[in-house]
């Protein structure tokens, strides 16, 4: 059984049709790859699986339930949590705050709790924290846990918007674009913290737009182009695929 | 901790200006000081909807208004010809009226002020539930609309019910016992311990108000106002903390109504008045919007001088200016100028 299944999903924008019957699958443990060139429909593809677009027609299972009617929060409690393309770290808020918002689907208190600092809450907040320091630490960015994390560096921004996906002990990990605005050393930096989180146990699909860091490190990969798939194989395969090399070659942007 | 150690400098500073005032012979000025703590009150709770859910109310006033005017109604209109109805006398049994003369000795049956403050405040909480219930459901800024609107139906209300007086408000509000010995009233032998009531009052709130802010809810509405996308993705239900952010602060506003109104002894329709929402949000931004304490200060030293008459008749052309200015020329608000937050940054770079 798979833990994700999406079936015949489509998203128009107006007479643009964004994801065009995409149907995949993602199998528990692995790390899948979206590919393809800009503007190919992989955010909107994620968008529609997070809940943070509503699709309009098509079916995402998730652990064999039905989530592509639900609200983005609802999304996250059933165990799939994310990343931005465009890194969305809260301002104002340290590296460790950020993370320990991550965990808010693994913890209880609410609005009372919190005013009146009850007892209740104190062990849940020390097991809050400690986590999140843990996964700061996982990802190799502890030094930086009191630092504002808008202030760090790109690289390190994406290993706090990491370890904050991390914390809701996610079964699927959605990541989109992880290596975007990285040098060649950051990026692979990233494969590496990526096969790190999936040597967790954690379910990997991710999003790219250059092929160096996927093939390197997925085990299968769906190829989307003008918001269609047209190929969805094991990286060695995908590498020969007439149709995909054309795309790619074809397009100076890859 | 550290809003521990800031709380305590609160109380230590509030005794010390009460000890100043006393050995100064100025002890007049804890009157203003006494009713600024009440809308500071009012300020924080606004603090928690604009700076950390980042929705912008601009009923606050009609909130004000409510808790006062409904403890103000409850507490002086007399229900002694209604004795013999069933309600009435199951609430005397109850011991929820108070019986008492009016000046021509005639008696007087009224509603005891817990009572009429428990039915204000829950109303408030009532009216701000259903009002931002499907407002708050919404991306954007519906929340100063629906508000706005709500702030003009309220301030008509006042100004056209009987039971509120109309334009001249309601007085003669009874003096409200909180616990043995402790007594909203104001009474010129009470104004010491009353300033010490208003600040006691405010201690509360903040301390109540900080710790939520450093909770797990805390931390998700700092989340929302930061990125709305990215908190609903970490589990955050936004709709709903941000709704519950608005009936908190509506409470906060109501319950500064009723106390500042039986310390008053009277209310009347300029509580309830549009100027007066846009006051407390200018101040919210002087302060530096997700800034409690910044909202504090602010709230506490412009209205202090708004009470002592210094802005004379441009009392609200101030306050607008204020907002304009600190739109335009510190959004952060004034509290959290730029050069320290530079300096933050670098101490955590380092
Ligand atoms: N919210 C939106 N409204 C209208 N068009 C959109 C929206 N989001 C994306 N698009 C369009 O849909 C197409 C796919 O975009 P996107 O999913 O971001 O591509 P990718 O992530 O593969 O680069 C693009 O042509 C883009 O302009
Ligand atoms: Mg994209």
């Amino acid at each position: 059984m798979a833990l994700l299944e999406v079936t015949n999903v489509n998203k128009r924008f107006g007479g643009l049709h964004a994801v065009n019957d995409v149907t995949f699958s993602v199998e528990k443990g692995m790390i899948k790859a979206v590919i393809g060139p800009n503007g190919a429909g992989k955010t909107t593809l994620f968008n529609l699986i997070s809940g943070n677009l509503p699709l309009n027609s098509g079916k995402v299972l998730f652990d064999s339930k039905e989530i592509q009617a639900l609200q983005p929060h609802q999304i996250a409690n059933c165990g799939i949590s994310r990343t931005f393309q465009n890194i969305k770290l809260f301002p104002g808020m340290t590296a460790l705050e950020n993370v320990m918002v991550g965990r808010h689907t693994q913890s209880r208190a609410g609005f009372f709790a919190g005013m009146f600092h009850l007892p209740t809450s104190w062990s849940e907040e020390k097991e809050i924290r400690n986590k999140s320091l843990e996964l700061l630490d996982l990802l190799e960015i502890e030094q930086f846990a009191d630092a504002e994390a808008t202030s760090l560096a790109f690289g390190q921004q994406r290993a706090v918007e990491f370890a904050r996906a991390l914390a809701s002990d996610p079964q699927l990990l959605l990541l989109d674009e992880p290596a975007a605005g990285l040098n060649i050393y950051e990026t692979a930096e990233i494969a590496r913290l990526i096969t790190k989180i999936q040597s967790q146990g954690i379910t990997v699909l991710l999003v790219e737009h250059d092929m160096s860091l996927v093939m390197d490190i997925s085990d299968e990969i769906v190829v989307l182009s003008f918001g269609r798939k047209i190929a969805e194989d094991q990286p060695s395969a995908i590498q020969k695929n007439k149709e995909v090399i054309q795309i790619y070659l074809g397009d100076d942007d890859a | 901790m550290r809003q521990y150690f800031s709380l305590g400098f609160l109380l230590a500073l509030v005794v010390l200006v009460q000890l100043i005032t006393q050995w100064t012979d100025t002890a007049f000025y804890l009157t203003q000081l006494t009713m600024s703590a009440y809308y500071s009150l009012l300020i924080i709770g606004l603090c928690t909807i604009m700076g950390y859910a980042g929705q912008i109310s601009l009923g606050h006033a009609g909130f004000f208004a409510i808790g006062g005017y409904l403890s103000a109604g409850l507490t002086t209109h007399n229900l002694a010809p209604f004795a013999d109805n069933a309600f009435a006398s199951m609430l005397n049994k109850a011991g929820l009226l108070v019986a008492s003369q009016d000046l021509y000795g005639d008696p007087l049956l009224t509603l005891h002020p817990w009572a009429a403050c428990f039915i204000a405040v829950s109303t408030a909480l009532l009216i701000a539930l259903a009002l931002g219930g499907p407002v708050l459901k919404l991306k954007g800024h519906y929340l100063a609309m629906a508000t706005l609107g709500f702030g003009i139906i309220i301030y008509r209300i006042a100004m056209a019910t009987p039971y509120f007086g109309e334009a001249d408000g309601l007085s003669g509000v009874p003096s409200f016992t909180l616990l043995p010995g402790v007594t909203v009233s104001g009474d010129f032998g009470a104004r010491t311990s009353n300033y010490y009531i208003a600040w006691g009052a405010v201690l509360i709130g903040m301390l109540l108000l900080t710790n939520l802010v450093n909770s797990r809810m805390g931390r998700a509405l700092r989340a929302i106002h930061g990125s709305e996308e990215a908190a609903q993705a970490m589990g955050v239900d936004t709709a709903r903390a941000k709704l519950l952010t608005f009936v908190l602060s509506a409470g906060y506003a109501a319950l500064a109504g009723v106390l500042l109104t039986h310390y008053n002894g009277s209310i009347g329709p300029s509580e309830a008045g549009i100027m007066k929402s846009v006051r407390y949000v200018a101040i919210v931004a002087i302060g530096g919007m997700a800034h409690l304490w910044g909202a504090l200060i602010m709230g506490t030293l412009l209205n202090f001088m708004s009470l002592r008459g210094l802005f004379g008749s441009y009392d609200d052309a101030v306050f607008g200016c204020i907002l304009i200015v600190i739109m335009l020329f510190a959004p952060e608000g004034i509290l959290r100028l730029h050069l320290w937050q530079r300096f933050k940054k670098d101490k955590a770079k380092t």
